[in-house]
């Protein structure tokens, strides 16, 4: 298990390394005119630095003046220390901007996860249980329903039945106009209640295939020996399905919500920006479209990281809970 | 996937060793048996319909459509525009005589020597003289330079501006008042002025160069211009209180009313020009403001009047609002204007509407599915060529190519792929990419960054049946490596492969969408659905016009879903052990 687990992490840092070369590649192929125009239209806001300063920084971050791959050295021996620059937009230290944003990403990112389990895998092994009824059919056109509609137009969709046509909730933003004079206990519920759309808009996108897996691997266990014997046994169907078959299908689940897990801090750019919340996929979008070269590179390596993160924490939590897994 | 189909299919292996008629026909071929599970999935059904609805939509129907993708509709409105500027007068005109100038900067000078009751002012180097004509009424005189004279040896040359002649007893007085350094120098009568620049001496004479006043000429058509002679005769009878002019042996009658604040002039009893203290701009110039209106407008303003009535020439009556902001007041009016239609609602010509261009909705959705279901199958192709090659040849030959092979994957997984996609995407838009170029670079990166998952998939269905008793028979028989993997590993794989591209192509189409709906994927002129509902950035457009953006959203998903269900279908009837 240890020698596992070794393999899989060493194997992950020659990933990691790769990846990072890729990304910093994509940064030194960028027009120059491209990052000087950025810049030059970045220095030009209030309270900015000049554009001199900005594009020395550049340079000397990314070691812009030596070849490419001593050049990537010089900046991946600074990212590992998490010295990622200033931001151009924010005019911040990029890791300083992202830990002040990346609380609302994770705070969305971890209800709507929690939701999205409590829901889907019953409605998922529901469908299993009654397969070819009435349920069954209707648990999987939603859920494909979910993996089918774009999320941006199921969140303006959203926007419109209950903001604009019932005026429920705010159309943007975290908090209210009130927001201020609310009492400590009022705060919360009044950004609660703004968090309500982007969470069920996550929520009905993710579903879908979560709860289509849970059915897959359901009906699979169903149909395997041990269940037909714990039948033959005369065992109640209720612990049947709650115990001998639950715990079997819970394995390739765990492994699919470990992948997810790093995913809670990415960030949900499409819904974050569309009700501008300002976690850490609305920041980075505004400076992925404005040309904040700092901030994106960041970001990406941060994506990459996540990723990775998922992969190996599947395959850990695999031979963890299987062991099989660990023979081979 | 129905458990009877199963049963049916398997019957005839069961029973008896004969084979009669009755079972024979039972019997059919792994391809049919596909094709008969599929159409028998009633989900996978209506999935194949919706797909086929869609490409029918949007390749016939752009064909059948009666307008073009980028056809802008137009449409007359009556919008209220700025149609007159106005204010009283408060400050002196320059009116100059014919043949001479009256530079606007000396207005300033002008203002100051008549409120301080001077008769003289100087503006631009020169001297300016003013005498009074009447109330509010000055005629400037001033000296405008007729010839300079250089100094040679106690002698003058004298060079003359063209038209104009010096008589010599006028050189003479010149000399001496040089001589004598004196400013000035009479000769027959007429005044000369004299300055020094340097060594060459200008020589002017002081004449009559125009007239100030703060009345406002107006003439009663567009052909007759007033004269300056008319101008000046017709404010000196104002002022004199007579009711008849006589000008170059014309006589014009005056006509006055509220204590001469404007007057009417007539000739040969017509209306000819009117005088008043409002100044007043068309902001259109290329019309004529009749002498009624001005009248009409006049009074309206002078009553504090927020709107009137005037009947134009054609007898119709129209509105004008009238909007006064410092003594400054803005005459407006509905005018008949050629724009866009822009958010027409549904109606008989364009059945959803118009977008915020004018163009037809219909249309736009229609040539928008084309370009969406292209990229989706252009990208696709992509990903199958990389993905069944690189899974390929990792699957069949295995040991360290397959190891690099498979990190390589790895590392494509991590790379983050909308962050790449946006970053890509505003260097182009900083490029000013061409918008069909841009389409390549789309499908390009697209599949570049997504042929993973086949990739994958198709290394794991080789790695399999490698294994199998088949791969060895055909190892043990001798046939051919390529024949080995095109006629016997391929085929095998072919049906995870259709259904899975199945499935991606509905996602690439999400991808797609969300990209162009960013700004980042398509761009204008060209549609695409993402770029439809791009829209309801504007919250203007969401609020009021659904028609812009739910049609288009719609389809979207109308067009994922159907191929999820075909794909999901067409699983369940490749493989119908696994029930997925």
């Amino acid at each position: 298990m240890k020698k596992f687990i070794i393999r899989r992490l060493a194997l992950s840092v020659v990933i990691l390394f790769f990846v990072t070369f890729i990304i910093y590649s994509i940064e030194r192929c960028l027009p120059s005119s491209f990052v000087e125009t950025k810049a030059r239209t970045m220095s030009e806001k209030p309270g900015a630095k000049p554009y001199n300063e900005l594009v020395d920084e550049l340079n000397a971050a990314y070691g812009l003046d030596k070849t490419i791959i001593p050049g990537y050295f010089h900046w991946a021996s600074q990212a590992i220390r998490g010295e990622f620059g200033d931001s151009w937009e924010w005019n911040q230290p990029v890791t300083e901007k992202f830990g002040e944003v990346i609380w609302y990403s994770f705070a969305v990112g971890v209800i709507a996860f929690i939701l999205q389990v409590g829901i889907a895998v019953p409605l998922g092994i529901l469908a299993a249980r009654k397969q070819y009824s009435k349920i069954d059919y209707g648990v999987t056109i939603f859920a494909l329903i979910g993996i089918s509609l774009p999320s941006f137009f199921f969140a303006t969709l959203l926007k419109y039945v209950f903001s604009i046509k019932l005026g429920w909730f705010d159309l943007y933003g975290v908090v209210g106009r009130m927001h201020e004079q609310l009492s400590p206990i009022g705060q919360i519920l009044d950004i609660a209640k703004h968090l309500v759309l982007p969470i069920a808009t996550l929520l009905i996108v993710q579903m879908g295939s979560l709860m289509r897996y849970t059915r897959t691997n359901m009906l699979e266990v169903l149909n395997a020996d041990y269940i037909r014997t714990a039948r033959a046994k005369g065992l109640p169907e209720s612990r049947v399905i709650n115990y001998h078959a639950f715990r079997n299908t819970l394995i390739p689940i765990i492994t699919i919500l470990a992948n997810q897990l790093p995913g809670l801090f990415s960030g949900a750019l499409i819904t974050e920006t569309l009700f501008q919340i300002p976690g850490i996929g609305y920041t980075s979008y505004q400076c992925l479209t404005k040309g904040d070269i700092p901030f994106t590179m960041f970001y990406m390596t941060f994506i990459a990281f996540l990723t990775l993160m998922g992969t190996l924490l599947a395959d850990i939590l695999y031979a963890v809970v299987d062991p099989r897994v660990r023979v081979n | 996937m129905k458990k009877e189909d199963t049963k049916a299919a398997n019957k005839h292996v069961s029973t008896s060793t004969s084979l009669d008629d009755e079972q024979r026909v039972k019997v059919l071929s792994p391809g049919a048996m596909v094709a008969r599970r599929f159409f028998r999935n009633r989900l996978a059904m209506v999935g194949l319909i919706i797909i086929i609805c869609m490409f029918l939509f949007s390749f016939l129907g752009g064909m059948l459509s009666p307008y073009r993708e980028d056809q802008v509709f137009r449409k007359t409105d009556s919008v209220l525009k700025d149609y007159v500027g106005t204010t009283k007068n408060n400050s002196y005109r320059l009116i100059p005589m014919e043949g001479k100038t009256l530079p606007s900067s000396i207005s300033a000078g002008l203002e100051r020597a008549v409120s301080a009751g001077e008769e003289s002012f100087e503006a631009n180097d020169t001297t300016y003289y003013l005498t009074e004509e009447g109330e509010e009424f000055y005629s400037i005189l001033g000296g405008s330079q007729i010839a300079t004279a250089l100094a040679l040896r106690g002698d003058y040359r004298f060079n003359e501006n063209e038209g104009t002649t010096l008589s010599d007893q006028a050189k003479e007085a010149i000399s001496e008042a040089i001589d004598n350094e004196e400013p000035t120098a009479e000769a027959d009568g007429v005044e000369y002025q004299i300055s020094q620049k340097g060594r060459q001496y200008q020589i002017s004479v002081v004449e009559e160069l125009g007239m100030a006043t703060k009345r406002v000429f107006s003439a009663a058509s567009e052909n007759n211009e007033l004269s300056y002679d008319f101008q000046f005769a017709v404010e000196k009878a104002i002022d004199a209180g007579e009711s008849e002019v006589e000008i170059d042996g014309i006589t014009y009658e005056l006509d006055s009313d509220n204590d001469g604040e404007s007057v009417m002039v007539f000739k040969d009893g017509e209306e000819y020009a009117y005088i008043s203290y409002y100044v007043m701009n068309l902001i259109q110039s290329s019309d004529f403001l009749s002498l009624d209106l001005r009248r009409e407008i006049e009074r309206a303003v002078a009553a504090g009047e927020s709107s009137f009535v005037f009947a134009n020439e054609d007898g119709t009556e129209e509105t004008y609002r009238i909007q006064s902001r410092d003594n400054q007041y803005t005459i407006r009016k509905y005018t008949e204007t050629y724009l866009n239609d822009t958010y027409a609602s549904p109606s008989k010509e364009h059945w959803l509407g118009t977008d915020g261009n004018g163009m037809d909705m219909l249309t736009r959705l229609m040539y928008g599915g084309r370009i969406s279901l292209l990229i989706g199958f252009v990208v696709i192709v992509i990903e199958i060529v990389l993905g069944m090659l690189i899974g390929g040849i990792a699957g069949y030959f295995g040991g360290w190519i397959d190891t690099v092979l498979m990190r390589v994957v790895d590392i494509v997984i991590c790379i983050p792929a909308m962050p790449l996609y946006l970053i890509l995407g505003s260097v182009m838009d900083y490029l000013q990419v061409d918008p069909q170029l841009r389409i390549f670079m789309l499908c390009l990166i697209l599949g570049l960054i997504s042929w993973t998952t086949i990739a994958r998939m198709t290394r794991g269905q080789i790695l399999s049946l490698r294994e199998q008793e088949f791969m060895i028979a055909t190892e043990a028989t001798g046939i051919r490596v390529s024949r080995r993997i095109l006629k016997h590993l391929i085929p095998n794989v072919i049906p995870q492969i259709i259904v899975i591209s199945t499935m991606e192509l509905g996602s690439v189409i999400l991808m797609e969408a969300t990209l162009s709906f960013l700004g980042l994927g398509v761009k204008f002129p060209y549609a695409s659905w993402g770029n439809i509902v791009n829209a309801v950035n504007d919250s203007y457009v969401l609020t009021n016009y659904w028609f812009v953006w739910i049609p288009a959203g719609c389809l979207i998903l109308l067009t994922v879903l159907g191929f999820n269900f075909v794909g999901d279908g067409l699983r369940d009837a490749f493989d119908p052990k696994m029930k997925r």
